[in-house]
């Protein structure tokens, strides 16, 4: 299909267009492989992307890679709530320290301080609603609408309701280490995600053999 | 706009000729050569050089602590002949002073004739040589006056296009421009003003106009509130420097406070003072860029010091009066903190102060790459706002955890059973005492499918209070995770998990 593949090429180059991290943009880059299991072909600004726990570990490097890229291009990252986030595998990822803010223990009133952070902030990565339990589905309108209105996009890290997709591991496979000997080095990851219609699937090697994704 | 056309009178190497001391002489401060007289100069003494290593080209060096007081002090004579040549001199800092060329040149009959009077003027009465430069604006003056020139008008892009980027004393933006390329001020001055004030920040932006032989009042506000200045009466009459000095401080952080209360930082100071028997006198002190706290509170100190020590006052002072001059908008943000200017991240830190304010200054944090062996070592926490310096310095760090790093750093309790089910052990050969088995780890139990390790280490062995001997193994269990056990005297630990 000629066709098809042509179109396909156009809406590549418009990705490449609206890849900038400027206010005015509708559209945060994101990284290639996970470009086929969001909606979008980016992290849409206004937007609220959830990443739960699933069949496998790696939910952390999942949320990680989510917002790698578009650290990368310059974006203000901010993670509430996760005091045992390893910043060494941030950094690796690409996800810029000096733009990264982190309130690991936001306390009881968690829910102004993450709309204090959708305010300023261009993704705001919320792991607040494990330790609370769960969290009202009113509060979860609330921040959605926040963030709608502010251009800032939500990241529940947890469960969260009907946001607008959600990403979950679905298997992770370590290579490197021996019944005694080697070390941990690559892992082949597969990520699952839904938004409308049934789940996507991709594989990253998170991380990679060549450091890069 | 060009500047106006400016005179410049500067005494070389100023510190060295207040110190008072002949022959081959460096002033040092913080371990550093800052300034060093000529004869230090021909067995080859620079500044920047550390104390010891001047102090080995030139065995005969005379080291002299950096004292700007003192410098001020002794400049106050020479600014005094300057005054009573010609109206309104400003000093720059104790060596320069500047004042505008054209009632001298009126005066003397042109330009030069006006500098060499002044010149000859200085000598005669104070015994200093000076040299004089003329040129439109205090940078471009400078630089003249450091070259002895008279840049005719209209000449000064010209003269500024080729010299380095190192006459512009700005030690974090020289190298950042060196690296893209950028080499001379010509070059510096090409490229658009509004990038290098996104990119590199307010003062960037000012340094960048003064690069292009513009106006180096920039961004003074249109017009200032009134009533900017800030006066005290004092019931003594001071004269006793150490009072002037207690009082110059207070002084000054009032005028700050007024200052930054409208958001408002001046680049000039008129400094006036009266004394008991109603002589009154006057200074301006001007400044490059916008004048800090400190630099107001020392600027007023040091000439308070230098009229108690160099005029013979019958009275003392019964009157100070500090009012600020060429006033600008303050960035309320330094750039720098963070590493970039713009928009969002005024809109970051906007929102990181309101969660500080929330939750307190210890609620928000940064993380700064440091050195160390282990990811919590490796990457300091640091509250927003605090200066991001890193704990321990980057290195090989022998023994560190290899990449890849893990996304989370838990502890907790772990146990690791071997075949038998008895907990594993390390001996000192590091030998596992058995085949690794199971770990139970957040309550439930897993079979280990690999391994690796022990990998011991042994940190400050010399020190017995902070001694660590501790050995790790990576493991990955049925359900596939990944984790980091550590074994510290006896007891399994759980550190690092692969998530």
């Amino acid at each position: 299909m000629a066709g098809g593949s042509a179109l396909a090429q156009l809406k590549r180059a418009d990705e490449l267009l609206a890849g900038g991290v400027a206010q005015g943009a509708g559209m945060l880059p994101v990284l290639s492989p996970l470009r086929d299991l969001l909606p979008w072909p980016g992290l849409r600004r206004g937007s609220t992307v959830a990443v739960t726990r699933g069949g496998s570990p790696g939910a952390t490097s999942v949320m990680l890679a989510l917002i790698a890229e578009a650290s990368r291009a310059g974006a203000w990252c901010a993670v509430v709530g996760l005091p045992e986030l390893g910043l060494g595998a941030a950094q690796e990822l690409g996800i810029a320290l000096d733009r990264l803010a982190l309130v690991p223990h936001p306390g009881p009133r968690w829910t102004d301080v993450v709309s204090i952070l959708l305010d300023g902030f261009d993704i705001v990565v919320v792991a607040a609603g494990n330790s609370a339990g769960e969290i009202a589905p009113a509060v979860q309108s609330r921040l959605e609408a926040r963030a709608r209105a502010r251009g800032s996009v939500l990241v529940p890290f947890g469960a969260w309701n009907r946001p607008q997709a959600t990403l979950w591991p679905e298997r992770s496979v370590w290579h490197g280490l021996g019944r005694g000997g080697g070390r941990l080095r690559w892992r082949e990851l597969v990520i699952c995600a839904r938004s409308k219609g049934p789940p996507r699937r991709a594989t990253l090697w998170l991380p990679g053999p060549a450091r890069t994704i | 706009m060009a500047g106006t056309r400016t005179m410049l009178i500067w005494c070389p190497d100023w510190p060295v000729i207040a110190s008072g001391v002949d022959g081959p002489v460096a002033v040092v401060h913080a371990n550093q050569v800052v300034v060093c007289s000529a004869e230090a100069r021909a067995y080859g003494v620079r500044r920047g050089l550390r104390k010891r290593d001047a102090q080995a080209r030139c065995p005969k060096l005379t080291v002299v602590a950096h004292d700007p007081a003192r410098d001020a002090r002794a400049f106050e004579p020479v600014i005094a002949t300057v005054e009573r040549l010609v109206a309104g001199a400003a000093v720059l800092r104790p060596g320069v002073c500047a004042v505008a060329a054209r009632g001298p040149a009126r005066y003397f009959g042109g330009e030069e004739r006006a500098a060499e009077h002044i010149i000859e003027q200085v000598a005669v009465e104070s015994g200093v040589e000076a040299l004089v430069g003329i040129a439109e604006g205090s940078f471009a003056a400078l630089l003249a006056a450091r070259a002895g020139r008279i840049i005719p008008p209209g000449g000064v892009p010209e003269f500024l296009a080729d010299l380095p980027i190192s006459t512009l004393e700005r030690p974090e933006l020289a190298p950042l421009l060196r690296r893209l390329g950028i080499r001379t001020l010509g070059a510096f001055a090409a490229l658009p003003a509004s990038d290098v004030l996104a990119r590199f920040g307010l003062d960037a932006a000012l340094v960048h106009r003064l690069a292009a032989g513009d106006d180096d009042r920039p961004l003074a506000v249109r017009r200032p509130p009134p009533d900017l200045e800030v006066e005290e009466r004092f019931d003594e009459p001071i004269e006793r420097v150490d009072v002037a000095a207690f009082a110059a401080k207070a002084l000054a952080e009032r005028l700050h406070g007024k200052l930054a209360g409208h958001g408002l930082a001046c680049t000039r100071l008129v400094i006036e003072a009266v004394t008991a028997d109603g002589q009154g006198l006057q200074r301006i002190w001007r400044h490059e860029g916008v004048l800090t706290p400190t630099a107001i509170s020392d600027r007023v100190r040091w000439q308070l010091d230098g009229w108690l020590t160099h005029h013979r006052l019958v009275g003392g002072i019964i009157t100070l009066r500090l009012v600020p001059d060429g006033v600008v908008r303050q960035v309320s943000l330094q750039p720098g903190l963070w590493g970039e200017a713009g928009a969002e991240r005024d809109r970051a830190h906007r929102s990181m102060h309101r969660i500080q304010g929330l939750l307190g200054p210890e609620s928000v944090f940064t993380a700064v790459a440091s050195g160390g062996r282990d990811p919590w070592t490796r990457f300091r926490l640091v509250p927003w706002g605090d200066e991001r310096v890193p704990a321990r310095p980057a290195g090989p760090w022998p023994g560190h955890l290899p990449a890849p790093w893990p996304a989370l750093v838990r502890s907790g309790e772990a146990d690791f059973l071997d075949a038998e089910g008895q907990p594993l052990g390390v001996s000192a050969r590091l030998e596992l005492s058995g085949q690794p088995a199971r770990v139970t780890v957040d309550g439930s139990t897993v079979e280990v499918t690999q391994w690796a390790g022990p990998w011991p280490v042994d940190e400050r062995w010399w020190d017995g209070r902070v001694a660590r001997r501790l050995a790790r193994m990576q493991v990955l269990l049925a359900d596939s995770r990944a984790l980091l056990l550590t074994l510290v005297a006896g007891q399994w630990k759980l550190s690092l998990e692969y998530d």
